[in-house]
């Protein structure tokens, strides 16, 4: 029997998801659901002074309008998870105060949806507004982190090549196509939700603490998610609402957010200010760099990301300072969006490298190669793995790399101008304490379940890979379920996390389902394996038997029939490391070719290429998706997406799919990934390092490059669009 | 979305009956539907006129060719005459929305679209055009793909047509079918400015309907084409686009008929490009003379400063492209 994990085998849930029948949170039936719908603040900052909600509660079929006039007062407890930032999280419909443009401050439930929107639009609220505060530049700062090694002051100073720029990036927004969507029931004093959450236990935490009853008391399902990149970590207003709701009504209760609530009602990728301030030698050796970054979040909660690690590992350098500034704005708090803070570093970083590069006249990949380290600057320890160089040797050669004319603004085709550009990336290898059950029966196939989520990444199919090879089975016989809070508790399904610690789970709780059969036929004096040593059984096609001897064994049927045992199961489980012996990064090196116009301002991505050191690939079809995938937002991000603000009022001005740019099929040009053969065994015992995250770090770098490269014109802000280049 | 009653009518007459009760008309939807879940739009009736007969594109006795109202834009697009003759609206077509929204919508739907002007769209803003007399928010706010031409104190709006580019280019006349009777427009005085009534976009009078488009005869000679500019390559709205038509014969520009798109409040016809260019010998250097005139006139806002430039590539480009690069 082949093996299942390294396979590109197509996903196990694919029928069900293009024939519809996969439920994804609005999707699921619920016997007397009734619909809410969400009235938004239409100021960005203020008080309410009044709601008058007597033609909504007019409309047939209304059951309840609820404000924070009306709503009974929650309880609220304290709660805290990893994922939730410091701060105080919005307590929705609680009180007259409007913290951003958008917020929740009303809902109105009726026995149909139709019925639910018209009243909505009926709710006449009253508002004591003031100007919201939206600028980040000027605005006070929270107390900033700050990092330093070294005296980068000092050595920039003695630099014999220094370079500062600042680079700014546009707020972006996560637009899954699936909207955000709480179904909520109460029995007793017993809640079940149905959500589209990547974080089954966060989820049943908050809502816990929200309505004052035991974690044990809240059921979270959550089976499919149509694509997240991060905006599922949290347990968002909406949910709250949705069980506030039901609570009221009693009636099970579903609110979906609309595409134009999406944009406030969500987190979304923070605007970002960042300078960079590096130094180094004539041969392009750094030796300090600094880095200064301001980023929005709210004003009642302090968003933090990824955003420190680059420019303390990525490079040998000996003088780096950091100080990262948390700027609290009147707008909502914002979350994790692909590669958090990475993208954005890296963004920043590597288009400073790429600027080194041309002030030296020093080809931009062997800059890089001049300044790798060999352990990590940062915390001293050994890599694990990394295998960068690779990365950046192999993209060269494919991409055609030696036959890009250095200087820019010197390849024509036509109207256009061709560039080529590249960045490298790097994302850490985030792991956390997980478990999965499995069980073998009687038929000899196997159920597998871990209260993990599958927001595109292919958890369904890559864990039935594992269980199906620790099992000796082949994938039609193996089942794979996730999406229940009943279920063994595993990490949050977000920073690339659910392969290196649910699979290390689901290949543990399946080591051990294997061992216990195997020891119960080499035990068993009816067996043909009887007095076989353990260790000299091996498992495949639905059985055991001898390695050496492979016509001598039985099937798990067999043996479980003959027994009597309708099942055998277990609770496997994985922890990471308490101590980390190494420095455990996925690496990313990514090449971008792009043609611009620049009579007509256009930027269009010809090709691109990404080659990743992400550790073993269970399955390189799964991979593909989130590599093109990334490749595709990366486009977005560098050329297309920008969340506009309207600075008088905090109004999202484009919270629509029409006016939210983000690529289309035509903008999506020839996309290539390549994965290192191999595995990290350090990593985690199925030797994965993590892929949806650095998939997306280095893609916008690598596309501004290009296009500085076609053109000689340096763009530092993002999206890069027409007015830059014209 | 508010409620409103539907009906479906068979005949013209039906339709104008229906029309002069107060219902909207309503066919492909593609626009109509989407503003009524905004509750920008809230007809207390809907009348639906897709089964009436005004599907047809025919040859006229000049050599020109009418679109019937009903026709969808893919079929217009497709259609054997219209590429023939007249290529510009054939790509006006194609470059507009997509393939699903081209299989719905129809070419009196495609003119009577109304701005995607984002405050407009969003009924919490203040917008003269939806609610007369509230403000205009995108003259002080985020007005990136708004006009630099034809807008007013009360409106900036852009028209968002591809079509009605190419033909206010090509010099269409709208028929109509009223109470009163039939009439005609000429495309160029239908769409109206907002001047102090941006609420009235359309010299279109109660319960009136658009029956079918008349594009006039080019000269056989001529050559047409339109270039659309815009962020991403598919699926959006022009911030600058070019219809251009011109008819070279003996290495001479006999006639030039030019139009913009994205940059007006309605489509804008560049009466001083087309007279730069007849009668005189096709160049590069004509090209760009011309096109210098494109913006005449331009009173760019706080984000559409590049619109200017932009538009004055775009034509130069698409006189290039349709006009040879000698």
């Amino acid at each position: 029997m082949n093996q299942a994990v390294g396979a590109p085998l197509s996903r196990v849930d694919g029928k069900l998801k293009v024939t519809g029948q996969a439920p994804y949170a609005a999707d699921h039936h619920v016997d007397g659901v009734a619909h809410g719908v969400i009235v938004s603040s239409t100021v960005g900052a203020g008080r309410i002074t009044g709601v008058d909600t007597g033609s909504a509660l007019a409309q047939p079929g209304v059951l309840s309008v609820i404000t924070h006039d009306n709503a009974p007062r929650l309880p609220y407890r304290p709660y805290r998870n990893f994922l939730v930032p410091p701060g105080e999280r919005l307590h929705v419909l609680q009180d007259d105060q409007v913290h951003f443009f958008g917020q929740p401050v009303a809902v109105v439930v009726a026995e149909t949806l139709e019925a639910a929107q018209h009243a909505a639009s009926l709710v006449d609220v009253a508002y004591d507004g003031r100007p919201p505060t939206l600028d980040l530049t000027g605005a006070p700062t929270n107390e900033p982190f700050s990092y330093a090694r070294g005296d980068a002051g000092g050595a920039l100073g003695s630099a014999a090549v220094r370079l500062e720029m600042t680079y700014r990036a546009a707020r972006n927004h996560h637009n899954a196509l699936e909207p955000h969507a709480t179904i909520a029931l109460w029995d007793g004093d017993r809640l079940t939700v149905w959500d589209k959450t990547q974080y089954l236990v966060g989820a049943q935490g908050e809502l816990a603490a929200v309505f004052d009853i035991p974690v044990e008391a809240v059921r979270v399902i959550c089976p499919f998610i149509g694509g997240a990149f991060g905006n599922g970590l949290r347990c968002w207003p909406h949910t709250v609402v949705a069980a506030l709701a039901a609570r009221v009504t009693k009636r099970p209760v579903k609110v979906v957010l609309t595409r134009r609530q999406l944009y406030f009602g969500v987190g979304y990728r923070p605007t970002y200010e960042y300078s960079v301030r590096l130094g180094g030698d004539r041969q392009g050796r750094l030796s300090a760099m600094t880095h200064d970054a301001r980023f929005e979040t709210s004003r009642y909660e302090r968003h933090g990301e990824g955003i420190q690690a680059l420019g303390q590992m990525l490079y040998e350098t000996p003088n780096v300072s950091q100080t990262f500034r948390n700027v609290p704005l009147d707008v909502s708090t914002p979350t994790w969006m692909r590669g958090p803070g990475y993208s954005t570093a890296a963004y920043a970083i590597e288009s400073a490298l790429d600027e080194l590069a041309h002030e030296l006249g020093v080809d931009p990949i062997e800059l890089r190669l001049r300044n790798e380290p060999d352990d990590d600057p940062a915390s001293g320890l050994p890599f694990s793995t990394r295998r960068l160089r690779e990365c950046l040797a192999i993209g060269a050669r494919e991409f055609g790399w030696h036959k890009r004319k250095p200087e820019p603004r010197s390849t024509v085709d036509g109207d256009r101008l061709i560039g080529i550009g590249m960045a490298a990336g790097a994302y850490h290898t985030l792991r956390g304490a997980a478990r999965a059950y499995a069980r073998l029966t009687a038929e000899g196939a196997a159920l597998v379940q871990a209260g993990a989520s599958d927001m595109g990444p292919g958890t369904y199919t890559s864990m039935t890979q594992i269980a199906a090879d620790a099992l000796g089975l082949t994938m039609s016989t193996v089942r794979f379920e996730l999406g229940d809070s009943t279920m063994p508790q595993v990490p949050p399904h977000g920073g690339s996390q659910t392969m290196a610690s649910v699979g290390s789970a689901v290949q543990n709780a399946c080591d051990q389902l294997r061992q216990q059969a195997i020891t119960l036929a080499v035990t068993d004096e009816r067996s043909p394996l009887h007095g076989v040593k353990a260790e000299d059984v091996i498992v495949r096609d639905g059985g055991m038997r001898v390695k050496n001897d492979p016509t001598r064994g039985e099937t798990y049927r067999q043996l479980l029939t003959r027994l009597n045992r309708t099942h055998l199961e277990v609770i496997g489980s994985y922890a990471p490391p308490q101590q980390p012996r190494f420095s455990t990064y996925a690496y990313a090196a990514t090449f971008a070719e792009v043609a611009v116009d620049a009579r007509l301002g256009v930027v269009r991505v010809r090709r691109m290429l990404g080659v990743y050191d992400a550790g073993r690939i269970v399955n390189p079809k799964l991979a593909d998706s989130q590599a093109l995938g990334a490749m595709v937002g990366g486009i977005g991000m560098t050329l297309l997406e920008h969340t506009v603000t309207d600075r008088r009022d905090g109004r999202i001005v484009n919270a629509n799919f029409a006016d939210y740019l983000v690529p289309v099929n035509a903008d999506v040009p020839d996309l290539r990934a390549i994965y290192l053969e191999g595995n990290d065994p350090d990593a985690d015992p199925i030797g994965v390092k993590g892929l949806g995250e650095v998939v997306m770090v280095g893609v916008a770098p690598a596309i501004a490059n290009a296009v500085f490269h076609a053109t000689g014109r340096r763009v530092r802000e993002l999206p890069i669009t027409a007015e830059a280049l014209l | 979305m508010f409620p409103f009653s539907y009906t479906k009518v068979s005949t013209v007459r039906e339709a104008l009956a229906a029309g002069q009760r107060g219902g909207r008309f309503i066919a492909g939807g593609t626009t109509l539907v989407d503003l009524m879940r905004e509750t920008v739009e809230r007809p207390g009736a809907l009348v639906d006129i897709s089964a009436l007969p005004m599907r047809h594109v025919r040859v006229t006795a000049g050599g020109g060719v009418r679109i019937g109202a009903l026709v969808r834009m893919a079929d217009a697009a497709v259609n054997r005459t219209v590429r023939a003759a007249y290529p510009v609206i054939a790509e006006a077509l194609e470059l507009s929305a997509s393939a699903q929204l081209r299989n719905m919508a129809t070419i009196g739907g495609n003119i009577m679209q109304r701005t995607r002007c984002a405050y407009f769209r969003d009924v919490s803003a203040p917008c003269n055009k939806r609610r007369p007399g509230s403000g205009c928010a995108a003259l002080g706010g985020y007005n990136r793909t708004h006009a630099i031409l034809g807008g007013s104190e009360h409106c900036v709006a852009t028209h968002p047509s591809d079509l009605a580019v190419a033909l206010t280019a090509l010099e269409a006349t709208v028929h109509l079918a009223g109470p009163a009777g039939e009439r005609r427009v000429a495309f160029a005085d239908f769409l109206l400015r907002p001047g102090n009534t941006p609420d009235r976009e359309q010299d279109l009078r109660p319960g009136e309907l658009i029956t079918f488009v008349e594009v006039p005869a080019l000269p056989r000679t001529s050559r047409s084409g339109y270039l659309k500019v815009r962020d991403r390559q598919s699926y959006e709205f022009a911030l600058t686009s070019a219809a251009v038509a011109l008819d070279i014969r003996g290495g001479v520009i006999r006639t030039a008929r030019v139009a913009a798109g994205g940059v007006g409040t309605v489509p804008w016809k560049l009466s001083a490009v087309e007279q730069q260019l007849v009668g005189r010998r096709p160049s590069a250097k004509l090209w760009a003379e011309a096109a210098e005139r494109a913006a005449d006139g331009a009173q760019p806002l706080e984000h559409n400063g590049f619109k200017v430039d932009l538009l004055k590539h775009t034509v130069e480009r698409q006189l290039r492209v349709v006009g040879g690069n000698k």
